[in-house]
């Protein structure tokens, strides 16, 4: 056990314990879902409900790093506004140099390296986050990147992270195709009502805890509003009542 | 037998026939004195340099600014003569020089290679100090294949431009002399043409001409060029503009050289002596209108 002390050490086992235990950290944030649709990418977090003197507008856990690429986390807030101040600057840089816009995986990649840099040099600890990195680059393909405290960037279709990501991710799984498909045949708002659905199976008290924004091609970083969201709520509900029913009427004949 | 010289043990120092601590004194001593002269013979009158040497003047090496003066730069002198040219059209990027390398009234070369390749989609011509161009525009080849090995696509002219040209400003005022120009074919955006200075100067065009035969070349450039010339009429706008710049220009010469970019990759297309073409194509042109 003496080997997590320091992080640039590794344990007999192969272990870098700071990094695990930076994991740990993300496991106790609060949830974040990140789904890739053809025509849209959205990012949807959960909020902690709102103490009453607090403003709420200040509590931003969908951070925008460029005009087209956005950022959602798990985990310790704070890293993560630091983290996101490189990522913006790293954004601007490549502006400047390449004259170009930088793409998802660029950004995902950059992140990915200072993350691993606090794992290997200086001595210091780990970011405790993982990020869902979602964008579209300039030529309109949809990107959806994870990072994590180990330093690795992994593309997916559909991500959770943060407190519960395992049935959400299990939930995701069984639902995405369906929700692309229904995309596909012109429901646009399909990944909005995924990422809904999925944070409602582990936020409590509903509609004012889920905070969704999505990106289109071309266009900035958008968030749902507030009784729109209510009103998906509400649909999502309405149809897991209607499935309830369903089922008792199956059981009954 | 005389018994051993021993008077050393006297005086430590004798032996090398000088002492450290009596040397010092003097100087100290020395010192006290011209302290005490009065201040005119220690500073003497500014004298004027002498007009009439021409390198009695210090020069400035930096075009635009003050920040380095050198008295040294006209005894190093650099090859500046050269015609280098570049024009997009409908079928890529041209891109024609001359292969001359004068040191004063010296030519040091008559093939001199002036068209350095950075990638098979992107080349970089050289006019001005020969060793600045050829040096950093390798370094940037070296640095766009980083670059397209990072990325895994290739690197935009834009952005290889503007590596070069972020570089040379770092040595601004140091005297770096390179006037080039980096032409190629991006994977979306097509062909693309930068000029790039040792000032720092990046600028985006369609028609570059640089070196000390480029108005000559401009005289023919601006005479003909249209963007949708095919590429047969394009070389040969090229040659010729080259061809009346190292005819007139003596700083510019030998063979000229004429490479096009297209989707696939830069292409030389023609390499000809410029006298061959001046006793040769041109003189034949030239009599057969005269017919006429």
């Amino acid at each position: 056990m003496s080997y997590d002390r320091a992080i640039t050490v590794f344990s007999p086992d192969g272990h870098l314990f700071q990094v695990e235990y930076a994991m740990e950290a993300v496991k106790n944030g609060t949830t974040a879902v990140g789904i890739k649709g053809q025509k849209t990418v959205v990012l949807g977090v959960e909020k902690k409900s709102a103490a009453k003197l607090q403003d709420q507008r200040t509590v931003r856990k969908i951070m925008k790093l460029d005009g087209h690429i956005c950022l959602a986390f798990a985990g310790l807030v704070a890293d993560a506004r630091v983290l996101v101040n490189k990522a913006r600057l790293e954004c601007q840089s490549y502006r400047l140099t390449m004259e170009d816009s930088p793409t998802v995986e660029y950004i995902s990649r950059y992140i990915a390296q200072v993350q691993q840099r606090f794992t290997q040099r200086g001595g210091r600890r780990p970011f405790g986050i993982s990020n869902l990195i979602a964008g579209f680059d300039a030529d309109g393909t949809p990107n959806l990147y994870q990072t994590d405290p180990t330093g690795s960037h992994t593309s997916w279709k559909a991500l959770a992270i943060g407190r519960n990501a395992k049935s959400v991710r299990e939930f995701l799984e069984e639902n995405y195709e369906e929700s692309n498909t229904a995309e596909e045949k012109g429901d646009e708002d399909a990944p909005i009502k995924l990422a809904a659905k999925a944070l409602l199976e582990v936020v409590e008290s509903g509609a004012k805890n889920i905070e969704i924004a999505y990106l289109k091609p071309g266009s900035g970083l958008k968030m749902v509003p507030a009784d729109k969201v209510a009103a998906i709520c509400k649909e999502i509900e309405a149809e897991k009542e209607k499935d309830k029913a369903r089922g008792k009427k199956k059981k009954s004949t | 037998k005389k018994a051993m010289d021993l008077s050393f043990f006297n005086d430590p120092h004798s032996h090398f026939q000088t002492n450290p601590r009596k040397e010092l004194q003097k100087q100290d001593a020395q010192i006290l004195k011209d302290i005490s002269a009065p201040i005119s013979t220690r500073f003497p009158l500014y004298q004027s340099p002498d007009l009439t040497k021409h390198s009695a003047f210090p020069k400035l090496t930096d075009k635009g600014g003050q920040r380095y003066v050198s008295a040294v730069n006209d005894k190093i002198q650099f090859s500046h003569g050269t015609t280098t040219l570049a024009f997009i059209f409908n079928g890529g990027v041209l891109v024609a020089v001359d292969s001359r390398a004068s040191m004063g009234s010296y030519i040091g070369s008559g093939t001199v290679k002036k068209v350095i390749p950075i990638s098979r989609h992107l080349i970089g011509t050289m006019a001005g100090g020969a060793a600045d161009c050829s040096f950093w525009e390798r370094n940037l080849a070296m640095q766009c294949r980083l670059h397209d090995l990072r990325e895994g696509k290739r690197i935009s002219v834009a952005a290889a431009s503007k590596l070069l040209g972020n570089v040379v400003f770092q040595y601004r005022g140091y005297g770096l002399s390179m006037g080039t120009m980096m032409a190629g074919w991006d994977e979306k955006k097509g062909p693309a043409l930068f000029y790039v200075d040792s000032d720092g100067t990046r600028l985006k065009g369609n028609l570059f001409s640089v070196g000390s035969g480029a108005t000559y070349a401009y005289g023919i450039l601006d005479t003909a060029y249209r963007m949708d010339l095919d590429e047969k009429q394009a070389i040969e706008l090229g040659k010729r503009a080259i061809y009346h710049a190292t005819h007139r220009d003596a700083y510019s010469g030998g063979t000229i050289n004429v490479f096009v970019i297209r989707e696939t990759g830069y292409e030389q297309m023609y390499k000809g002596d410029m006298n061959e073409l001046h006793y040769g194509q041109y003189m034949e042109e030239a009599a057969a209108e005269a017919k006429q």
